[in-house]
């Protein structure tokens, strides 16, 4: 236990140092000339979906909100997790209790210190134990494993009816003050940035929280977050000049701007693939499904669809998660269409056959992965039709009601293994696949538990290769994420889950004689 | 039966009839408000009780009546994607943006195409009208988003008369609101100048082969008085009915244009409220804006019979 705790100490300290890193390097050389105060504009293509960090469920609004709250954690640009509003945190070596220790100089936007009251509640909230449950809250289903949540002499602890090591990433779960109700009007939380005004369609404006706990964070002086109709009308505002930082760009968009602006690529931290209903014939037969992921040519779709940025992937796993990631599955099935044909014969399709890609329309992205699969397809005999939806209709015919044969997207995850897999467990709600393998649910269920590191990563990469062995889908790629950056402005930083850190942001010229 | 009640009567019918067949169609739309507010995140527990919080769980007839009651009212209930504000609200700070919009633009279109319209017919073969002529057939083809767009490109990105995105609300600074707006409207109204253009010049013609006009001319009349006196106010009568026609396809012209100069508008909350299933703030936009279009078409009738008491 004295290790952990060491090692937490060590985390804060590194925190406190990278959180808002640079600055230190003062070698003369002017492109890395550090300066506080300014303000930018951020595009952003999507409306939020609520100010309430517990109502907001659109990934889109969470990595806004993500400058406003804070949870006991945060994760760092590494993957690691590193204490946020608690100082330092224990996890019992049974995987049944969490203990935290909070910071005593974390203060809410309103001036008042964070209490574990404050804690208790938000947790509460979020794990949808609280007293007066808000039917729109969207609640953290990871936790419903959470039996107690109490205050120890000052400290945290959580309780857990079974156990699973993996919990502490679903703790960057924002704490909110627990006796203020105007969370979804006026957002108050422990952020760099506070909160200032929001219009809906129109932009959420947030000003630097002086008070924050980490001196010298942020540098900005503020940050407007503009809602932009769509990617094209936000593309001709960066060339405006009215957007200073614009997350979305598309590959032709960035070889545009090359030379104007700052081109800064990551990964968006997602497993695309062409995901097959297990339960509807012909992808009821394994055979058609390896069949499918043999007639794809995964270079080709990344080489079209992003001009070769991203990563082909084998499993529903992205190579962010190093320790977790099996990289041999990337190659399970190579690009060979005699294989692919030989498979559908013995399927009893050797004619090929017709289906139906359904895709969300406003994710153009995968409106033309999907064209390049096709045409793919085409080449062993297999025609797949297009049909492009509206994004409710997506959710509420494919995710939900899983009345759909195949679709392609993108699945996002917290940073806990098991949340990448959440999809898979035959009894799952998420198992729009309806994919159902006894081993796996076995394997998955000890996994989350399991204590020992290396056992876990034996477990996570088994889960993976059964994916791969069933082709549960075909998986596609990681792909990757194309930022444009004012050339004024540097310090913009990727991390393995999907936010905008503005804090992290600063100007490289003196913001005053803009 | 007198004019004006029947006017009053086919106005309520057209309104009823508009919301009904616009509730009917949100029910055969797939996917609704608690599956679109929950996202991927939802449980079907958590769908069920937002379903139940919005009333989804009432069959569709007595939701339409209670839907009517709060209409007639002007109570269009709450937004079901925005927390705590009403339909009204979310309307009342979008609108002041379209209307603008489409009266710039509805303004534009009488002041620059009456004019042209008049010069064309009087030298027929002439310069003007050959040049309009071809103008007029070129403008009406392209949909006013591909004028916007290449406004965008040539007066925001190359000559940088304005800043693409550099929307003002009216209410921080009116003046920069306006000027902004300048350029939308122009979008707006180019492919609908162009075809009033047409209209009038036609309508003008018509005029000028009238008995009238040549009997004015054998008294010794000038042509440009005959035009003044006679043919304009005659010829404009038609020319009303096109503009107030126009009218409701400058609206529609202004929500497609919202897009393309990413305004905070009607148009936008519509297509927005139409995507995440937000019944109430669309079936309100709907209800309002054939409202507008019905009044607009009112008040025509009535200039109409002011000018031409015959009608």
């Amino acid at each position: 236990m004295k290790k952990i705790i060491a090692i937490m100490m060590l985390l804060v300290m590194t925190t406190a140092l990278c959180a808002c890193k640079g600055g230190t390097d003062k070698d003369g050389n002017s492109s890395d000339s550090v300066y506080y105060g300014g303000k930018i504009t951020v595009g952003i293509t999507q409306d939020l979906d609520s100010l309430d960090p517990h109502k907001a469920v659109a990934a889109g609004t969470k990595e806004v909100l993500y400058n406003i709250f804070e949870g006991l954690i945060k994760v760092d640009k590494d993957g690691n997790f590193v204490p946020a509003v608690a100082s330092s945190y224990e996890i019992s070596d049974d995987g049944l209790k969490y203990t935290f220790e909070l910071r005593s100089n974390v203060k809410f936007h309103n001036g008042k210190t964070v209490t574990p009251e404050d804690v208790i509640y938000s947790l509460k909230r979020a794990a949808g134990l609280s007293e007066t449950p808000e039917a729109d809250v969207s609640t953290v289903s990871a936790f419903n494993i959470i039996s107690d949540i109490t205050n120890d002499n000052g400290k945290v602890v959580v309780t857990l009816s079974s156990p699973n090591t993996e919990l502490i990433g679903y703790f960057t779960s924002s704490i909110i003050p627990c006796d203020y109700t105007e969370q979804a009007t006026k957002p108050i939380g422990t952020g760099p940035f506070k909160f200032v005004s929001y219009s809906p369609l129109t932009s959420i404006v947030l000003e630097k929280n002086a008070d924050y706990y980490i001196e010298g964070c942020p540098y900005l002086d503020g940050v407007t977050f503009k809602i932009c109709a769509n990617t094209d009308s936000a593309f001709l505002e960066l060339l405006g000049g009215s957007i200073d930082v614009f997350p979305y760009l598309t590959n032709d968009q960035a070889a545009q701007l090359e030379g104007k602006m700052n081109i800064v690529d990551g990964t968006m931290n997602l497993v695309q693939a062409l995901f097959l209903n297990n339960a509807v014939a012909p992808f009821d037969n394994v055979k058609v499904r390896q069949a499918v992921c043999y007639a794809i040519d995964r270079q080709a779709i990344i080489n079209v669809v992003a001009g070769g940025k991203g990563e082909i992937i084998g499993s529903n796993m992205f190579p962010s998660f190093s320790s977790y990631y099996d990289k041999s599955l990337v190659n399970a099935y190579p690009y060979d269409q005699a294989k692919a044909k030989e498979l559908l014969a013995e399927a009893g399709l050797a004619d090929g056959f017709t289906f139906t890609i359904t895709v969300p329309s406003n994710y153009d992205f995968h409106v033309r992965t999907a064209q390049v699969v096709a045409d793919q397809l085409a080449k062993v005999g297999i025609t797949a039709k297009i049909e492009l939806v509206e994004w409710s209709t997506w959710l509420s015919d494919v995710y939900v009601g899983r009345n759909y044969t195949s679709t392609i997207i993108g699945l996002d995850s917290q940073l806990a293994p098991s949340d990448v897999l959440r999809f898979y467990p035959s009894t799952s709600s998420k198992n729009f696949m309806n994919y159902s393998n006894a081993e796996f649910d076995e394997v998955f269920e000890s996994a989350k538990s399991t204590t020992r590191s290396d056992a876990k990563i034996d477990n996570y990469k088994k889960l993976q290769q059964i994916l791969t062995g069933d082709a549960a889908a075909a998986y596609l790629q990681s792909p990757a994420q194309l930022v444009a950056v004012s050339r004024d402005l540097d310090g913009y930083t990727f991390y393995p889950v999907y936010v905008q850190d503005i804090a992290s942001i600063h100007y490289v010229v003196d913001p005053k004689t803009k | 039966m007198n004019f004006y009640i029947r006017k009053i009567v086919s106005f309520i019918v057209t309104i009823l009839s508009v919301a009904l067949l616009s509730f009917i169609m949100f029910q055969v739309l797939p996917g609704d408000a608690a599956v679109a507010r929950l996202g991927t995140e939802a449980t079907p527990e958590a769908i069920e009780a937002l379903r139940a919080e919005y009333g989804y769980d009432r069959p569709v007839s007595e939701r339409f009546v209670s839907w009517l009651k709060g209409a007639v009212r002007g109570d269009f209930g709450m937004s079901m994607r925005y927390e705590g504000m009403t339909a009204n609200e979310l309307i009342a700070s979008r609108l002041p943006v379209t209307l603008t919009l489409a009266g710039m633009s509805i303004v534009m279109i009488a002041l620059v195409s009456l004019p042209i319209g008049l010069l064309c017919a009087a030298r027929p073969g002439g310069y003007a009208d050959r040049i309009s002529e071809a103008a007029a057939i070129t403008f009406m083809a392209i949909p006013s988003f591909v004028t916007g767009l290449l406004i965008t490109l040539i007066f925001g990105i190359w000559l940088r008369s304005f800043t693409p995105g550099g929307f003002v609300p009216p209410d921080e600074d009116a003046g920069r609101f306006i000027r902004f707006m300048i350029f939308p409207a122009i979008s707006v109204a180019i492919p609908k100048i162009a075809m009033t253009v047409q209209y009038m010049k036609a309508s003008v013609r018509e005029q000028l082969a009238c008995d009238y006009v040549r009997t004015a001319k054998a008294k010794g009349n000038s042509l440009h008085g005959i035009m003044w006196k006679h043919v304009f106010r005659n010829s404009m009568m038609p020319v009303i009915t096109f503009i107030g026609l126009i009218v409701a396809e400058v609206l529609a012209g202004s929500i497609m244009i919202e897009q393309v100069f990413n305004l905070p508008g009607m148009g936008r909350l519509l297509v927005n409220s139409i995507a995440n299933r937000d019944f109430n703030v669309v079936q309100a936009i709907v209800v309002y804006i054939a409202a507008t279009v019905l009044l607009v078409n009112l008040i025509v009738d009535l200039v109409y019979r002011v000018l031409d008491p015959r009608v």
